[in-house]
């Protein structure tokens, strides 16, 4: 039981931590960079192609990767305590 | 604009919205359905309806019209509102609906075995409920007064009434269709206008500065962190505001209660995966009118940035075009406040009933009174609140507003949530202390933000944005609280903690789950019979 809810909880942590270093590396690239602000990419400023739009598929299949993982944890788990 | 053609949309919308409350109530019979649609609904249902309650007019109409005034720093209310629930699924989603409990005061009695912690969640239930009421009864306001110059309280009055008789005819199990048509409703809405234009320069070769006003030397304006709009300390400002939007969607009491319509812990987590879809493809089009606002009605920036989503179609297509296009961004306006405010309404007239009225209720009539009725009485209190609090208030901006009430929710139920479910160590005291102390917090900061907000510098960053200093300090008051008072550790935490991260085919023992609780209505033999 103890290790159903670690594995889950370093998952978790995994997700947050990778939503931490992306999200909370926009603005400090803006910050440290300030040519970044500018960038025009495919028609767009750079944080308006990466705020508007990239974001959303991204922030998507993070939560698709994350929903698989935890499911498999939770299917040995189960399959663990069944053949106890 | 025209009036006649957004009054119709309008109408149509509202007629729809009840329509569809009416035939919820047909089959809603029992205190159960009222509350959590029996749990029968399907994740993509589900989904639909947990993004239309979520999109409200701070999502509709706020976010376009801050963008439009503060530039490219407020594309972040539109990713906080979606990654909010990335974090949702990861921290809370299947435990929680795992834990069995209806509401977040079920959640922390039955988890924290306190009646001081449950009362202490009704309240700030209530509390966050009002303060994301308010921006909705005046977005409803601001609709109206923009398709027929009606003043403001007739649209917040209109809104107010209509979800009170909503809710109180039909309870939630009506709501969850009236949200999810709602959704797709207002993504049409919102798309539909954009779609046009795009097509409509294609065929008439309409001059445009509108990409050139993203890439010019001067704009300023399209430049993150550049202080257009008069806020200082941007970065902080950002960061500040991302904390708040990512972890206060988890403590929304409307967010919540459609948690528990899922059938299981498995179907929590998938419905929440479809709703970041749905998130994502709505929020692509809120910038895209500031965009085309900066363009066509620069105007607006001094007489009303809210109203920008209303009168871009009528700018941009004089005519008959331009009225049929406002007419149906209209009626996805209205749609985003009825859902947002039956979604709030229902979570606070829930925790109003059970915690507040019911028992009262029971011993001045005796017991002689149907318990819908009970619910009924509460749907219209909660209304009359924010409604009294619309009428005293000033002008404020919508999603400035809503960030508040993130804010609150990520001072308060957050820590509550995220330590109770995954921190075996975290005592009944511990939790009472951080809600206190987070609670005060933020509600203060938001309280001097409505009444007033200082002047500039440090000061107004701190108490416009505060979630980075109040969120942290509610974290390290439960954990140094619990920490002191290790005997008041719930007996209990170690069966929760069983119950809230076993998968439902595995066969345990998950201890009595809050039905059991006797005080609990649901569980009551007596189902209540009306209409």
């Amino acid at each position: 039981m103890h290790s159903l809810i670690q594995s889950q909880l370093r998952l978790a942590l995994a997700v947050i931590g990778g939503a931490a270093v992306v999200l909370g590396g926009i603005p400090l690239l803006f910050t440290l960079f300030p040519a970044t602000r500018r960038v025009v990419v495919f028609g767009l400023p750079l944080p308006w192609l990466l705020l508007g739009i990239v974001v959303y598929p991204v922030v998507y299949v993070a939560a698709r990767i994350y929903v698989r993982n935890a499911e498999r944890i939770e299917a040995e788990f189960t399959e663990f305590v069944g053949r106890d | 604009m025209s009036p006649a053609t957004s009054l119709t949309a309008i109408v149509l919308v509202v007629v729809a919205t009840i329509g569809i409350g009416l035939f919820g109530l047909r089959i809603s019979r029992t205190t159960s359905d009222f509350y959590v649609a029996s749990r029968v609904v399907t994740p993509r249902w589900n989904a639909s309806a947990i993004s239309g309650e979520y999109l409200s007019a701070a999502s509709f109409l706020g976010v376009a019209g801050l963008v439009l005034v503060n530039g490219a720093d407020m594309l972040w209310f539109s990713v906080g509102y979606t990654v909010g629930y990335l974090m949702l699924l990861v921290l809370v989603a299947a435990p929680l609906r795992r834990s069995g409990a209806y509401t977040l005061p079920d959640f922390a009695e039955t988890r924290f075995e306190s009646g001081v912690v449950r009362r202490i969640c009704s309240g700030l239930v209530v509390g966050i409920g009002t303060l994301y009421l308010l921006p909705q009864l005046h977005g409803a306001g601001l609709t109206l007064q923009t398709v027929t110059g009606a003043p403001p309280d007739v649209g917040a009055a209109v809104v107010a009434v209509i979800v009170v008789i909503n809710v109180a005819a039909g309870g939630m199990r009506s709501i969850t269709f009236v949200q999810a048509f709602q959704y797709w409703l207002k993504l049409t809405a919102l798309a539909t206008p954009i779609f046009v234009i795009l097509i409509a320069w294609r065929s008439i070769d309409q001059p445009i500065g509108v990409l050139e006003s993203l890439r010019g030397a001067g704009a300023e304006w399209a430049e993150p962190l550049s202080r257009v709009g008069g806020r200082d300390h941007p970065l902080y400002a950002t960061y500040s505001l991302l904390l708040a939007l990512c972890f206060g969607t988890m403590g929304l009491p409307h967010v919540l209660v459609r948690f528990y319509t899922n059938p299981d812990g498995r179907a929590a987590r998938r419905t929440t995966v479809v709703v970041l879809a749905l998130l994502g493809t709505f929020y692509l089009f809120p910038p895209m009118y500031a965009v085309l606002g900066r363009s066509f009605a620069p105007d607006l920036l001094q007489s009303g940035a809210d109203t920008v989503v209303l009168e871009l179609p009528g700018r941009v297509f004089p005519g008959t075009a331009g009225d049929l296009l406002g007419a149906l961004v209209a009626a996805g306006a209205f749609a985003a406040f009825l859902s947002t405010s039956s979604g709030l309404t229902v979570a606070i007239a829930g925790v109003i009933d059970q915690d507040l009225l019911r028992s009262r209720l029971h011993r001045w009539t005796g017991g002689d009174y149907v318990a819908v009725n009970s619910f009924r009485i509460a749907a219209l209190l909660s209304m009359t609140v924010p409604y009294l609090g619309f009428l005293v208030t000033g002008s404020l901006s919508l999603a400035d507003t809503v960030g508040l009430a993130f804010a609150v929710a990520a001072s308060t139920f957050c820590p509550l949530l995220v330590l109770g479910i995954w921190w075996r160590r975290m005592s009944t005291t511990g939790a009472a202390a951080g809600l206190v102390v987070g609670g005060i917090a933020a509600s203060a900061a938001a309280l001097v933000n409505v009444i007033g907000a200082p002047e500039g510098g440090w000061p107004r960053a701190l108490v416009g944005q505060p979630a980075a200093w109040t969120m942290p300090l509610a974290f390290i008051t439960v954990i140094v609280v619990s920490k002191l008072t290790p005997d008041k550790i719930p007996a209990g935490t170690a069966r929760s903690m069983v119950r809230l991260h076993t998968p439902e085919a595995v066969d345990v023992d998950r201890g009595p789950g809050p039905a059991a609780l006797t005080k609990h209505p649901a569980a009551g033999p007596v189902p209540p019979r009306h209409a």
